[in-house]
């Protein structure tokens, strides 16, 4: 391009070279060519968000890594590999996507409006250049234009588009179909923008709460009501609708096989039920409810997932004068598949605090070693064993502490391990002696808890809505034919002719179909010319 | 429910049939195989009997299809439910599918010609199923329990199954246009050329190729759609670029790019060709290496 070259007139007159050369970079962008690459480019540039953790999905992920990898870690995080998906690289890709996308789309829709409004195109001066091509002749026809009107009749009928050319022994038909393939095209373009503008404002409006709830607990839907809490840029605490959610009992079914035949299965999961009430606050009107993996439960403005569950032990401890200074059942974090979970339980109210870090085995077994596991996930053999751990918990430095972490590094270990004091035991109902004349504790009960996860994304629908336009667009334009056909009268006959858009294997078909039915009575029809190029399918055995 | 009857006696026998239709694979394989290196041959009596070859080969494969089959029910009733929610399974149902597919075309298009790579590469599929996937009958986990499990994941196989036969024919297709198998004077890529040859012309195996591929793309469209109404159902958000996420979109990025190829000047005939392999190839790396090795909610270590 010309105005790519400032020369001494560009100077002279600077807008027109920068106007040239944006106009020279936009018909860069807009092109096909750098359309395909944009595209190729950005499945390259998603690749790394599935080696390397994300924080967005996995962000315990991200931690492990730079643990693991002290030196690599914060230079990956420099060309953010661990933000892949909001990273300003990969975002730059998908914005000049679209950029170019719109540039390419817009003047296509204009064109297409203005093409459908248009008749069909002149018929060519030379018919045997196109792809399929047929010369027919005919005697004893009496009427020329009569020809030409069944002509007419037969393609309109099929769907085409028809104009007709001239009168008599020079006129003739000129049609057109399959339009609905660029519209398709159009459409499914248009309806990309749709979902990326739909993805980004849902998410901007979208929020998303995790709470924690044991049997008979429940929360207020508001944001002092959450463990954690992600809202989206555009998100105000007054979307969040007024109700409170109690979990009145939680379920689980696991595969029992009493044959033993299949172990590999025994003890796995089937099943997870929530049951919860639920009271609006507006009204005060009370629902019951079911929360089920794959079955969300519908609130105003807000979505109900089971996201997790495990063991929440209930457990009193006294001091030795009998005085209660911990009461409550505490959420265990599952360790693996049998459900063996490790709690975290901090005693605050005394004189000299200390931490206790809790092991739960549902089914209890013993190891070769000697160390505990649980052989099953239903609570059969309940046990409980302690560690336990005197000094400063943190707490009143006024960080926020992990509830299921306990930080020992300042502190002392009094029972377990190498304290030179047995770790303790508990099964359900009993009680045990704490050392250093701390008291006692009791394992009093069981519960269950369950994961949940609210979530509210207005974007959702649309973004459903337009990708299944798009889907629609899409198999729209990639199964209608597009073609023309010509059909013109000469001296011997007629002759007719078909052009398709792309590949299109039904097009000889079309024309000798075509002549089939235009011809009197098919043995005076008698075929003269060939094809002209034969590179048109044909469907032959090797 | 603990109602689920598993029947792990049936899942044996299932697993024998399976292994009998890999044996009379392994026969159709080494018949369509035979037929080819007889058809390159230069004796004229030589390449006229080959005919018959290719005709029992079909008859052999469509054996091998109805047996497989057959498992594949067999299957599917030992676990009552659909038999593709783990490796094992969705192995065994995708091969049986590519197979069907590519009889029923049979049927449509003249396209026998790469029955060696469809028996072969079903037998691949099928032999690492047998001894590397196999696992016993289980339980479906919970968020397996969907009816989005026979919709999603089907249409799945059968878009996989469409990408494997155009990747076929597009190997097929680069084959024939490589310059280095036109020029060569060795005697192996002679054969080679005399075999491919036989082969339907450079245009018309692009074109079937393109067929083929548009039909994947459409039900690959469907896959990501209804793998995000799933995944809104059981991870509560449509979209979290998981692992098993990020490799459907971008196998659906190189197929919209393979499509732009086409009808972009320069970019058709070998270029596109190449995206077209590319893309299985990354299918094949998404059902292998990705569930294998990346870390995703698709292995579902969440709920235990
Ligand atoms: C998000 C980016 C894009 C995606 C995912 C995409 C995807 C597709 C797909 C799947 C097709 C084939 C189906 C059909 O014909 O409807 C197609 C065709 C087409 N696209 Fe795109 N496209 C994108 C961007 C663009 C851009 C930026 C341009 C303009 C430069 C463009 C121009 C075209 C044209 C002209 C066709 C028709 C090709 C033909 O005649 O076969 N597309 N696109």
């Amino acid at each position: 391009m010309p105005s790519s070259q400032p020369s001494n007139e560009d100077v002279i007159q600077p807008a027109i070279g920068l106007k040239g050369w944006l106009r020279w970079t936009w018909r860069q962008l807009t092109s096909m060519r750098t359309a395909l690459i944009l595209l190729l480019l950005l499945a390259a540039a998603a690749v790394p968000g599935s080696v390397f953790p994300q924080r967005s999905a996995d962000p315990n992920g991200v931690t492990a890594y730079f643990d693991a990898n002290p030196t690599l870690a914060p230079i990956l995080d420099k060309i953010q590999m661990f933000d892949v998906y909001t990273s300003a690289w990969f975002s730059a890709i998908y914005i000049l996507l679209f950029a170019s996308l719109i540039g390419c789309v817009l003047p296509r829709t204009a064109a297409h409006a203005r093409a459908l409004r248009l008749p069909p195109v002149a018929t060519p001066k030379n018919l045997k250049r196109m792809p399929a091509f047929k010369a027919v002749a005919v005697t004893g026809i009496k009427n020329q234009d009569e020809l030409l009107a069944k002509a007419e009749t037969l393609l309109k009928k099929q769907g085409y588009r028809v104009a007709r050319e001239g009168e008599g022994s020079t006129g003739s038909v000129s049609a057109e179909r399959g339009y609905l393939r660029e519209t398709g095209n159009l459409i499914f373009h248009l309806s990309l923008i749709g979902v990326l503008i739909a993805v980004g404002v849902g998410g901007g409006m979208s929020y998303s709460g995790q709470r924690v709830l044991v049997e008979g607990e429940s929360f207020v839907n508001n944001l002092a009501g959450y463990d954690s809490f992600s809202p989206g840029t555009f998100f105000n605490e007054n979307q969040l609708v007024p109700f409170s959610v109690q979990l009145d009992k939680f379920e689980v079914d696991f595969y029992r096989d009493l044959t033993l035949k299949n172990k590999a299965n025994a003890g796995t999961p089937t099943d997870f039920r929530a049951y919860v009430t639920t009271t609006m606050g507006s009204t005060g009107k009370k629902s019951a409810g079911l929360i089920r993996v794959n079955e969300p439960l519908s609130m105003p403005r807000a979505n109900l997932y089971l996201t997790g569950n495990g063991y929440a032990p209930s457990i009193t401890i006294r001091d030795a004068k009998g005085v209660v200074v911990y009461s409550g059942a505490t959420a265990f974090l599952p360790q693996d598949k049998n459900y063996t979970s490790l709690g975290v339980i901090k005693v605050t109210d005394v004189p000299k605090q200390y931490g206790i870090i809790s092991f739960f085995y549902p089914t209890v077994g013993e190891l070769p070693s000697g160390a505990l596991t649980s052989l099953y996930p239903d609570a059969a053999i309940p046990m409980l064993s302690m560690n336990i751990y005197q000094g400063d918990l943190g707490i009143n430095g006024g960080q926020p502490k992990n509830v299921f972490a306990l930080d020992v590094k300042n502190m002392k270990q009094i029972a377990g391990g190498k304290s030179g004091v047995k770790g303790l035991r508990l099964q359900l109902g009993e009680t045990a002696v704490l050392p250093k004349n701390l008291g006692t504790v009791t394992f009093d009960g069981l519960r269950r808890f369950a994961s949940l996860d609210v979530d509210y994304n207005p974007g959702g629908v649309w973004v459903l809505a337009f990708a299944l336009l798009a889907l629609a667009g899409v198999t729209t334009s990639l199964l209608v034919p597009r073609r023309r056909v010509w059909v013109r009268k000469t001296e011997a006959g007629f002759e007719m002719a078909a052009l398709a858009r792309g590949d299109d294997p039904a097009l000889e078909k079309v024309v000798a179909d075509l002549a089939a039915q235009l011809t009197p009575n098919k043995s005076k029809a008698k075929k003269v010319a060939k094809p002209a190029t034969t590179d048109q399918p044909k469907e032959t055995d090797e | 429910m603990n109602s689920i009857s598993l029947n792990a006696d049936l899942a044996a026998i299932s697993r024998l049939v399976v292994e009998g239709a890999m044996l009379i694979y392994t026969f159709a394989f080494l018949t369509f195989a035979y037929h080819l290196s007889q058809l390159a041959s230069v004796k004229k009596s030589v390449r006229a009997g080959a005919t018959k070859l290719q005709r029992i080969g079909i008859v052999l494969l469509a054996i091998a299809a109805t047996v497989h089959g057959v498992g594949v029910v067999l299957r599917g009733i030992a676990a009552s439910r659909v038999p593709w929610a783990n490796m094992y399974e969705f192995s065994i149902t995708g091969s049986f599918v590519v197979v069907l597919i590519f009889l029923t075309a049979l049927a449509i298009k003249d396209i026998r010609l790469i029955a060696t790579f469809v028996s072969g590469f079903s037998l691949l599929i099928l032999g690492t199923a047998d001894t590397i996937f196999y696992i016993e009958v289980k339980s479906l986990m919970p968020a397996l329990q969907s009816y989005w499990l026979v919709i999603h994941v089907m249409v799945a196989v059968l878009a996989t199954s469409f990408f494997n036969i155009a990747a076929a024919l597009s190997i097929a297709y680069l084959f024939k246009t490589a310059k280095w198998v036109k020029a060569s004077k060795l005697k192996v890529v002679d054969l080679m050329r005399r075999i491919l040859a036989l082969f339907p012309t450079e245009d018309k195996l692009e074109r079937l190729s393109y067929r083929f591929n548009i039909i994947g793309f459409i039900l690959w469209t469907f896959t990501l759609i209804a793998g995000a109404i799933w995944a809104e159902r059981a991870w509560h958000r449509y979209w979290g670029w998981d692992t098993k996420e990020v490799w459907t979109f971008i196998i659906w990025t190189i197929y919209a790019g393979y499509l732009h190829a086409n009808a972009t000047r320069g970019w058709n005939g070998k270029r596109s060709a190449w995206l077209a392999v590319v893309g299985f190839v990354a299918i094949l790396f998404n059902f292998t290496v990705v569930n294998l090795f990346f870390k995703g909610l698709h292995v579902y270590s969440g709920l235990k």
